[in-house]
């Protein structure tokens, strides 16, 4: 496997304001029916879309619609996002549809770590701050954000705040390790040493 | 300074820390389903794995499963290619497979228990977030996504974060009419949907220790509604009980053996917690959800909250009576259902089903709600025909369905359609979980789900159960 070093994310932002967002809203549970991951980035946040859509919601625009996000690579969110089921299509189809990070006050770990999984750093920032970029946002949708895990900062035009990462995430993004399978699969006979050691698997 | 359960079983699967500092932990056992599945088994053929420990692997099918016609191949051709997948997988990659049909069918995380495959202090993962499940019989089982389960089927390891402990002890006696169900949704309301992230939950007290295995799935089940990867009851020996003479349980000459270190793995007195919380049974009521997330939640003689109360998110509060058409102070009690739903990995077992068919026996369904009984497995529909609970269902107006996923998440034939209210038994009260992009659920208990049922609304089972004339002879 190719090595790929995720040290900075850099573009515009797009706002997803609300706490516990979960991950049947991100990727409703139908466009789970497909043996593939090819293609969820045309399903994200479905409903509630199709909903603005039709008028139903206090909020006219759902920001993944409105063109003043086009082509956004960060989404800003706020507490406990991705919470709910493990399905990584809801990862897959927001790194599909071409975001390259999600900053936040908080994330589900699940959510967290089928991110990393696939390369999308999902990094926090305090609530305060994240209020600050998400207004900032809405006001300059055109500045450009910079986000930078080896600085742990995040810049926008004059405003700069400090982000954080697990350092176990943050190595794996910037050495290109976050793809674990060949790291576990190296040394097989000490795995097969532990599984001799339990128990169950010697028959009791 | 004694262990907990959590710290024993991770030491003993540790492989090695790996240079990103994660642990590399040995999965005693992978259960394995058709939706999270396909794209790992295709990244194992792109770079010619093989499955580390197909004896350690075991898989069904139960998402996309329609639960009134089973005949193949399904009428949802997407479906059918998912079931397909997974059978050609299995069969090329030599993994043992539940289909259906195979009398050992049903959800995932119903079989794993039934089989005696989830037993105490192995380490499990499955592609699905309610794998905490398993945590009933003191095992350490993670949700986990689709590159993941990748992982640990080429390596049957998994990399991942050591996590703390938070004890939860429940004491004293639940009150009649008050279940398993109503002390989850209670604990989660206390302590917020995002207040297990990072902790593994480890339930104890006399309340607990008194629960059969059936309560302590639907405990552990929803650990994860409450942010809690892992959920987990020390092994005891209701533990030992249920698992002995269960097709994959330790032979009979080395049962005791098995229980012998079973119980050494359960937490120490002395271990060291990094939190502890303490519900008192008595003061739990029946709970049911008014909102879009299994937080949001009142005692079934409470009031859909206004907004700004007291250390309340308002905005969230708000938003979810927007999109339940609810208005601030009205009462539950009393709101109109659509549909009841009995099923789901948090009760679809038999003694969910038995105390249904109690509540539901020598009455009707109201006329204007869809019922439906989906039990977890093949071997629970079985046991419950047996029984003749299918009867007192099917007389009370109740559809009476083949085992699967069903009407709690919308991947298969049954879905809300439109604005339904759904009085439901699953886990999961997001906004258009149930197949309905503006579908309405209502989380609660069985017994609460069949009495509203027969209610045509939400209404207090307790109620239920004195008024019931028949109530308590089954």
């Amino acid at each position: 496997m190719e090595v790929q070093k995720i040290v900075r994310i850099e573009g515009t932002a797009l706002p997803m304001r609300g706490n516990d967002i979960d991950t049947d809203r991100i990727m409703p549970a139908r466009y789970l029916r497909a043996v593939t991951f090819d293609g969820l980035e045309r399903y994200l946040f479905e409903d509630e879309r199709k909903g603005s859509a039709a008028g139903d919601k206090a909020t006219s625009v759902h920001p993944f619609d409105d063109p003043r996000y086009r082509g956004a690579s960060v989404v800003i969110v706020n507490r406990n996002f991705g919470c709910g089921s493990s399905r990584e299509h809801a990862p897959q189809g927001l790194h599909r549809a071409g975001i390259h990070a999600v900053l936040g006050e908080s994330f589900s770990e699940i959510f967290f770590g089928n991110s990393l999984m696939i390369g999308l750093p999902c990094v926090t920032a305090s609530p305060d701050h994240i209020a600050a970029l998400m207004d900032r946002v809405e006001s300059r949708p055109e500045t450009r954000l910079r986000i930078d895990l080896e600085k742990g900062t995040c810049v926008m035009g004059d405003f700069t705040c400090p982000i954080s990462l697990p350092p176990h995430a943050r190595d794996a993004l910037v050495t290109g390790a976050w793809d674990t399978t060949g790291l576990l699969l190296e040394r097989y006979e000490e795995v097969d040493a532990v599984a001799a050691r339990l128990p169950y698997v010697r028959g009791f | 300074m004694g262990k907990t359960l959590l710290q024993k079983v991770w030491d003993l699967h540790t492989v090695r820390t790996l240079s990103t500092g994660q642990t590399q932990l040995f999965i005693g056992l992978h259960l394995v389903h058709e939706v999270t599945s396909p794209q790992a088994f295709d990244a194992l053929r792109e770079r010619g794995w093989k499955v580390a420990r197909p004896d350690r692997t075991f898989a069904t099918v139960d998402h996309i499963v329609p639960t009134r016609d089973r005949a193949r191949p399904f009428v949802d051709l997407l479906a059918e290619d998912m079931c397909a997948s997974l059978e050609r997988n299995c069969r090329d990659f030599g993994i043992r497979l539940a289909d259906l049909n195979d009398d050992r069918q049903g959800i995932v995380h119903v079989i794993g228990p039934e089989l005696g495959l989830t037993q105490p202090a192995l380490t499990l993962a499955c592609g699905d977030s309610h794998t905490s499940t398993h945590g009933a019989f003191g095992a350490v089982a993670f949700g986990i996504g689709t590159s993941q389960v990748r992982d640990v089927l080429a390596s049957q390891c998994l990399a991942i974060e050591p996590m703390k402990v938070r004890r939860i002890r429940v004491t004293g006696t639940l009150p009649s009419g008050v279940y398993a169900k109503d002390v989850i949704l209670s604990i989660i309301n206390r302590l917020g949907v995002g207040g297990g992230v990072g902790y593994a939950y480890e339930y104890g007290g006399d309340a607990i220790e008194r629960m059969t295995m059936d309560e302590r799935m639907t405990i552990c089940n929803m650990s994860i509604e409450g942010g809690a990867r892992v959920g987990y009851v020390n092994p005891d020996e209701t533990t030992f009980d249920y698992i002995k003479g269960r097709p994959f349980a330790p032979a009979a000459d080395r049962f005791d053996a098995a229980r012998k270190w079973w119980k050494s793995m359960a937490s120490d007195p002395d271990a060291r917690y990094d939190d502890e919380v303490v519900i008192k049974a008595e003061e739990l009521t029946p709970v049911v959800t008014w909102g879009v997330n299994p937080g949001q939640s009142v005692p079934v003689t409470g009031r859909v909250p206004v907004d700004g109360e007291s250390g309340a998110d308002g905005q969230a509060i708000a938003d979810a009576r927007r999109y339940m058409g609810f208005a601030g102070g009205e009462m539950i009690a009393g709101m109109r259902v659509d549909v009841a739903f009995i099923g789901s990995c948090t009760n679809s077992r038999l003694s969910d089903l038995r105390e249904a068919a109690r509540i539901v026996r020598g009455h009707r369904v109201a006329s204007h709600v869809k019922a439906l009984v989906v039990p977890g497995s093949v071997s629970v529909k079985k046991a419950a025909e047996r029984e003749g609970l299918d009867e007192i269902f099917r007389a009370a107006g109740f559809e009476w369905r083949g085992a699967g996923c069903s009407m709690c998440l919308g991947m298969n034939p049954d879905k809300l359609e439109g604005r339904q209210v759904c009085a439901s038994s699953s886990n999961r009260n997001f906004k258009g979980r149930q197949g309905s992009p503006t579908g309405r659920t209502l989380l609660m208990s069985p017994a609460m789900v069949a009495a509203a049922a027969i209610a045509g609304e939400v209404t207090d089972v307790r109620d239920f159960v004195t008024k019931s004339p028949v109530a308590g002879s089954l």
